[in-house]
């Protein structure tokens, strides 16, 4: 079994990483598809987390919201995380030390655990109450912490760039 | 002459309390950007998803007026933030920004955008039963939301760009 960190540095030192850290067009490119897929990730999990909290798209049943906004967040998710993976080789030792970049993996596998308990617990019994303008109470908390949750990922991911030796 | 006065404009603003204020507290700028990017990503959403639903890639079950009303008017308020946040922005690092061609660009696209998006906003509503039905409006609507996509687009990655072309 290969240790983590060896299968990381194989990454890292291959040409494709040796490209985008020095090539000078293809980081801010790929930066760029990374910000956009995560705009979208993040304003369409929104449309969601507030009709679950009774405050937006309120005449639509929860069930309809979600199955038109979720392809959406899941192709924007994929490439955020096929772009992240690209920044990430370039440097990965630099970021797997940088506090912000740790938190920011983690709050994302939180978001990803508060839609999974969502989908698997509190929305069970969704065709009960999926036309109530106010969800019930887990359906409301799975909305505001989705949002909280991906609020301090943007956060994080913004820090990233202010503590990181290079760039 | 521009250059000249630009380069004035950048060395006044530099040289006033708030910039200073912000240039010396660390976590204004990044909290700044939060703000801004997290706007931006409610603005962008709302387009892009009202210009699918154009396309009739989703919400087909929801009439296009009222996924135009349930996303629209949400990008006007949002946008006024990103009016503050980004002045702060420019305020605290007016180089950055005001000596480089990129933000200028960034501008140009962002007039472009809203003026599409007001254009659409207004015509959707203006003529509710005809988007799903009349086939010359739905050939303009595609056209004008594929311009839509692409011009936010070119938003984003303006604003990512400016970080890279910035006087040195």
């Amino acid at each position: 079994m290969q240790q983590p960190q060896e299968f990381i540095s194989y990454f890292e030192k291959s040409g494709l990483a040796d490209n985008i850290r020095e090539n000078d067009l293809l980081f801010p490119l790929i930066e760029s598809v990374h910000v956009l897929a995560i705009c979208l990730v993040v304003g369409s999990i929104l449309v969601v987390d507030l009709r679950l909290l009774g405050v937006a798209s309120i005449h639509r049943p929860v069930r309809r919201v979600i199955s038109a906004i979720l392809p959406v967040t899941w192709s924007a998710f994929a490439t955020a995380v096929a772009s992240g993976s690209l920044l990430f080789i370039s440097n990965a030792t630099e970021y797997l030390g940088n506090g912000y970049f740790v938190a920011k993996i983690f709050l994302i596998c939180m978001a990803g655990l508060n839609m999974a308990i969502f989908h698997g617990i509190s929305a069970r019994d969704l065709p009960r109450w999926e036309n109530d303008t106010a969800p019930p109470f887990p359906a409301r908390l799975a909305g505001g912490l989705s949002i909280l949750l991906w609020v301090s990922v943007i956060a994080c991911g913004r820090w990233i760039g202010f503590t990181m030796p290079v760039r | 002459m521009i250059d000249a006065t630009l380069s004035g404009l950048t060395r006044w603003l530099a040289a006033t309390p708030l910039s200073h204020a912000i240039q010396t507290t660390g976590w204004i700028i990044p909290s700044l950007q939060t703000i801004h990017i997290l706007s931006v990503a409610v603005v962008f959403s709302s387009a892009i998803l009202v210009d699918l639903r154009i396309w009739r890639l989703l919400q087909r079950d929801e009439p296009l007026p009222d996924v135009a009303r349930r996303f629209l008017p949400t990008i006007w308020p949002v946008l006024l933030i990103l009016l503050v946040t980004g002045s702060l922005l420019i305020v605290g690092e007016p180089r950055r920004s005001l000596l480089n061609s990129t933000f200028y660009l960034k501008m140009a696209l962002l007039a472009v955008a809203i003026m599409l998006t007001a254009g659409l906003q207004r015509s959707i509503a203006s003529s509710p039963d005809s988007w799903d039905k009349n086939r010359g409006l739905q050939m303009a609507g595609r056209f004008a939301a594929t311009l839509s996509i692409l011009i936010w687009c070119g938003i984003l990655f303006a604003g990512r760009w400016i970080a890279y072309t910035q006087a040195g």
